[in-house]
């Protein structure tokens, strides 16, 4: 069998393909960044640690940093440049842009590609590790502060804006967030 | 990063002809913990084969009303399956209680069992680690080691394994399933993992490029009553410094039947069947839950720094054996 270090690779990125040639240990992460100039996917650890670098393969949330780009081939990739409609702000952006959800703004992108897979998540019914009752009789978990923290714990905030990031993805989802509220905030 | 081959298996048989015997050939499920020691150095693989798009991605009950899991499961598919939260709710609550979501969505079932240790000396290639480098030696030992094991380990090795979801996957029995280019086999959890002794670099009883294909958890009324929890150093995001998978069977207060596992405290999930012993037949009562705690960590050799462990456990034990009581009294 032929042994190859390199192959040449079509990635699926926001409805677009992109063909090109990658040493196997690219990341999706490096991929997009310094061979495709999308810059608006971050890297922040390149460990998995800090979800900076958090797209939705497939529609659901994954860090790039360890995801291997030779090996994402197949599957649909959105990233922080695909998840407006044209001018329209993608809810959960328009949210964090509302509500302050950020400070310096490096982690955001992350955030929001994090946050859009979480509302996805709890629309399908997923409970969390503080959902009291995970049996499927007990019923979808309410969106509340709590289950918001716990769901975004993969992604760290250096400024510490969490407060508004929790009231942000409340909003987007449509729920109150909770004793932290999100009325006096969008004031 | 060592350079790689990559191959995309379509198949089972062809990705175990893939991998073949080549000691420097990996299977590569999510990649979470590959990819991260790839960078690191830990791991060198000279071929990956990419077993993601295998047809090994359902949970389907099997006819005696067990579960089979497939191995490129995700955590996030398998903790939200309906039957897994159903019947084995302390299996859906130790995944959820690992990693991130982005992790849960990536890494699968196969690749959490074959994680590696997360201690600081094995991730780190520029000290010596039995586990990495056989012989080189453990400066775990008299080093750091708040987080290491308790139980079941060596003077050559005090790493624990990582994974929530082999803690309750151990309480329930489950038997993993696996394939070779010589034809399958099944281990029962409880004999997968090897005892540490002079070997730490040899962790599974796997035959050698053997292929997990998927995981067997048996019919099991008890695992509905059943729990998992997790004491880290913070609210979420953390590996465990002591958890524990339970599930109780009382009737008129008296426990006729238990499950009790143990995570972080082992080179492997620790099964407590000395506590079981203790509980079976007892009446569910707070001293009878500290005994059989005691029972199990009677064989509990901690180090310098983690002794604490040994209460941790104690009182995570009488907790969540507590907690199953009360419910079932409901």
């Amino acid at each position: 069998m032929a042994v190859s270090t390199s192959s040449v690779i079509t990635l699926n990125i926001n409805g677009e393909k992109h063909t090109l040639p990658v040493d196997h240990r690219t990341t999706l992460l490096d991929a997009l960044r310094e061979r495709l100039d999308m810059t608006g996917t971050k890297k922040g650890c390149d460990q998995g640690q800090c979800g900076a670098c958090t797209v939705l393969l497939d529609g659901r949330r994954a860090v790039s940093c360890l995801q291997l780009a030779v090996a994402a081939e197949n599957r649909e990739i959105t990233t922080i440049e695909g998840v407006a409609e044209g001018d329209r702000l993608h809810p959960v952006q328009q949210a964090f842009l509302d509500l302050d959800g950020y400070q310096c703004g490096y982690c955001t992108p992350g955030q929001i590609c994090s946050a859009i897979g979480v509302i996805e998540e709890h629309a399908a019914g997923w409970p969390s590790a503080v959902t009291g009752d995970v049996r499927p009789e007990a019923g979808p978990p309410e969106l509340t502060a709590e289950e918001i923290r716990e769901r975004m714990s993969g992604n760290l905030c250096r400024c510490g804006a969490y407060v508004a990031i929790v009231d942000a993805v409340a909003r987007a989802a449509g729920t109150a967030a909770g004793p932290a509220g999100t009325e006096e905030a969008a004031a | 990063m060592r350079e790689f081959d990559y191959q995309r298996a379509h198949d089972v048989a062809g990705a175990v002809a893939l991998l073949g015997a080549a000691l420097d050939t990996r299977y590569l499920g999510g990649g979470t913990n590959l990819v991260d020691l790839m960078k690191t150095g830990v791991e060198r693989p000279a071929r990956l084969v990419d077993i993601r798009e295998l047809p090994l991605d359902l949970v389907e009950s099997t006819p005696e009303g067990g579960l089979r899991i497939g191995a490129t499961v995700t955590n996030g598919d398998l903790a939200a399956h309906p039957e897994v939260r159903r019947r084995y709710p302390a299996l859906a609550q130790a995944v959820l209680a690992g990693a991130s979501g982005q992790l849960r969505n990536m890494a699968t079932v196969g690749g959490n069992l074959l994680q590696r240790t997360r201690c600081g000396y094995f991730t780190d290639v520029t000290r010596p680690c039995n586990k990495r480098v056989p012989g080189s030696g453990c400066p775990a030992i008299a080093g750091d080691h708040h987080n290491h094991a308790i139980l079941g380990a060596s003077e050559h090795c005090v790493a624990t394994h990582p994974s929530d979801m082999a803690v309750a996957l151990s309480a329930f029995d489950a038997v993993v399933r696996y394939e070779t280019g010589a034809g399958g086999g099944e281990l029962p959890l409880r004999d997968f993992y090897l005892p540490v002794g002079d070997t730490p670099h040899l962790e599974t009883a796997l035959p050698r490029g053997a292929l997990i294909t998927g995981v067997t958890l048996p019919p099991l009324p008890i695992a509905g009553h059943s729990r998992y929890r997790k004491v880290r150093e913070r609210a979420s995001y953390a590996f465990a410094i002591g958890s524990a998978a339970a599930a109780l069977d009382v009737h008129d207060g008296v426990v006729r039947d238990a499950r009790l596992a143990f995570g972080a405290v082992a080179s492997r999930p620790w099964r407590a069947t000395a506590a079981e012993r203790v509980l079976t037949g007892a009446p569910a009562t707070p001293e009878t839950f500290a005994a059989a705690a005691d029972a199990e960590l009677a064989a509990a050799r901690p180090l310098e720094h983690n002794a604490y462990k040994v209460t941790l456990l104690r009182n995570l034990t009488v907790a969540v054996l507590t907690e199953l009581a009360e419910e079932a009294a409901r």
